[in-house]
């Protein structure tokens, strides 16, 4: 694609501005902010991966992951601002995705220890993981907060904070891990995930497209199941102190 | 307060705190073991917090809580909380039937409750058999009580917490609680502190009475103080004029 073709995509762009001054929506400066930092943001990150792609050196790959994991964990963190030590629980959960997931990987030889397969394909494993982690939280903190009297209860009849807390846990586990396992289930007949169709577009044959989004698709059961359990069990001893009080939530 | 009787629980200048805002302020006195201890005063003056410090679920912000002569602090909470029992005025369930609530308690240690436990327990507060299985869901206030009463019994504390445990029934399972309760307290010398905002109750029940207002302990002493007490807040609160 030339850049001449690109700039005409903005076309796009400005359909939903005139849609939203004729509507009076007010999404005119959000649209605008939005099309010139996903532009700005993307093209860096092109030139990074061209020159990481060139070089090939482990050191620009470790710390363009590491980059990932930063961002993913600073966009995710809000959510869980009432969870003490919130930031290093989710880096530690998106570390620890990081390593099993490319261990495997690259481990069984599924996919060439290359900075194009590594960094790739971390992106898309963060990216949802991400995604899980704000889920989690968010459906987390409210179990918490709506279920207060059944934690206590527990709490005074003897149990332990991880009695007291199980079911709330397990149902923010449960609901977080829900859309990735939905989602699959249409995959294919609803929307062609944009990995493939990518591989498609830039000319791959369809099959060899579907086999690695197929990879992909397993790898997201694992990415789900893993991210919202162990970020589950890392951050409920945070809602309890040493005496096994539930702390106080948002008044 | 008899100063011969011995102490299940003893409260050395004991404060209580929310963001600085005071909810019990000096609070001293003794809880005498073996003995029915009622705690009355106007909403809001402080009294659940107090049996929830007893019960270890919040910690003094300053002062120190002695249960049989040992700081709290030095009780797993764990082991506490299994001998310092109590049923909270909110009556909350877990998700289920009136048998996995009852059962609850033990569950918690590894345990199970026999049916045929359960159904005495049942008994004991009144309900009938067939309450066994009912969802919790679908039980009335009084019923409520009722059962979280059945399941503070069944640890068989030392040390009973009893908050407004019978605000929501009607006067023959009223009588009926105050009679299992005082039976348990005699059979088996259950230290009982009980919060009431029904003063005949509080005299009748009880063998000693604390009056809490505005976070302090106003005026303690054997429960048949409170038809003449001496500080004129708490004759105000008696009269009425608190309620």
């Amino acid at each position: 694609m030339s850049y001449t073709t690109l700039a005409i995509t903005l076309i796009f762009v400005v359909i939903p501005l005139l849609l939203s001054k004729t509507l009076r929506l007010g999404l005119e400066k959000d649209t605008i902010i939005a099309a010139i930092r996903s532009t700005l943001q993307l093209l860096i990150i092109g030139f990074i991966l061209k020159f990481v792609f060139d070089s090939e050196n482990l050191i620009y790959i470790l710390l363009m992951v590491a980059l990932m994991i930063g961002a993913a964990t600073q966009n995710a963190r809000k959510k869980g601002k009432a969870i003490k030590g919130i930031t290093w629980k989710i880096a530690a959960t998106l570390i620890a995705i990081e390593v099993l997931t490319q261990s495997i990987l690259l481990g069984f030889q599924i996919v060439p220890p290359t900075a194009q397969y590594i960094i790739s394909i971390s992106g898309m494993i963060l990216g949802n993981s991400m995604v899980l982690t704000i889920l989690f939280l968010n459906r987390f903190t409210a179990e918490v907060e709506a279920h207060r009297d059944e934690t206590e209860l527990i709490l005074s009849l003897g149990g332990t904070p991880k009695q007291a807390i199980h079911r709330q846990l397990l149902n923010s586990i449960k609901t977080s891990m829900i859309p990735t396992i939905e989602s699959q289930k249409t995959i294919g007949l609803v929307q062609l995930p944009g990995m493939m169709s990518g591989q498609i577009i830039a000319g791959a044959d369809p099959m060899q497209a579907v086999q690695f989004q197929l990879m992909i698709v397993f790898l997201l059961l694992t990415t789900a199941a893993v991210t919202s359990i162990l970020l589950g069990f890392l951050s409920y001893p945070s809602l309890f102190n040493e005496r096994m009080q539930l702390l106080r939530g948002k008044q | 307060m008899s100063q011969l009787t011995e102490a299940a629980l003893h409260f050395q200048n004991v404060d209580y705190s929310i963001d600085d805002v005071p909810i019990l302020k000096g609070i001293n006195g003794s809880f005498p073991k073996g003995k029915i201890t009622t705690l009355v005063g106007p909403s809001g003056s402080g009294k659940t917090t107090l049996l929830k410090l007893c019960n270890g679920l919040i910690s003094p912000t300053s002062g120190n809580i002695f249960i049989h002569n040992k700081p709290i602090s030095t009780y797993n909470p764990v082991e506490l909380r299994r001998h310092v029992g109590i049923a909270l005025q909110s009556a909350p369930m877990v998700k289920g039937a009136v048998f996995q609530n009852l059962a609850l308690p033990l569950e918690l240690q590894g345990r199970q409750l026999e049916e045929q436990d359960a159904l005495h327990l049942l008994e004991d507060v009144g309900l009938a058999k067939s309450f066994l299985q009912r969802k919790t869901d679908d039980l009335s206030g009084g019923q409520r009580q009722k059962v979280s009463i059945a399941r503070s019994l069944i640890n068989r504390s030392e040390i009973l917490l009893l908050d407004e445990i019978t605000s929501a029934l009607d006067p023959t399972s009223l009588h009926d609680i105050e009679q299992l309760i005082v039976n348990i307290n005699r059979q088996y010398g259950t230290t009982i502190i009980w919060i009431t905002h029904n003063l005949e109750q509080a005299i009748s029940i009880g063998d000693f009475t604390w009056v809490l207002m505005g976070g302090k302990v106003m005026e303690t002493g054997e429960s048949e103080f409170l038809k003449s007490p001496t500080n004129p807040l708490v004759k105000q609160f008696v009269q009425g004029d608190h309620r």
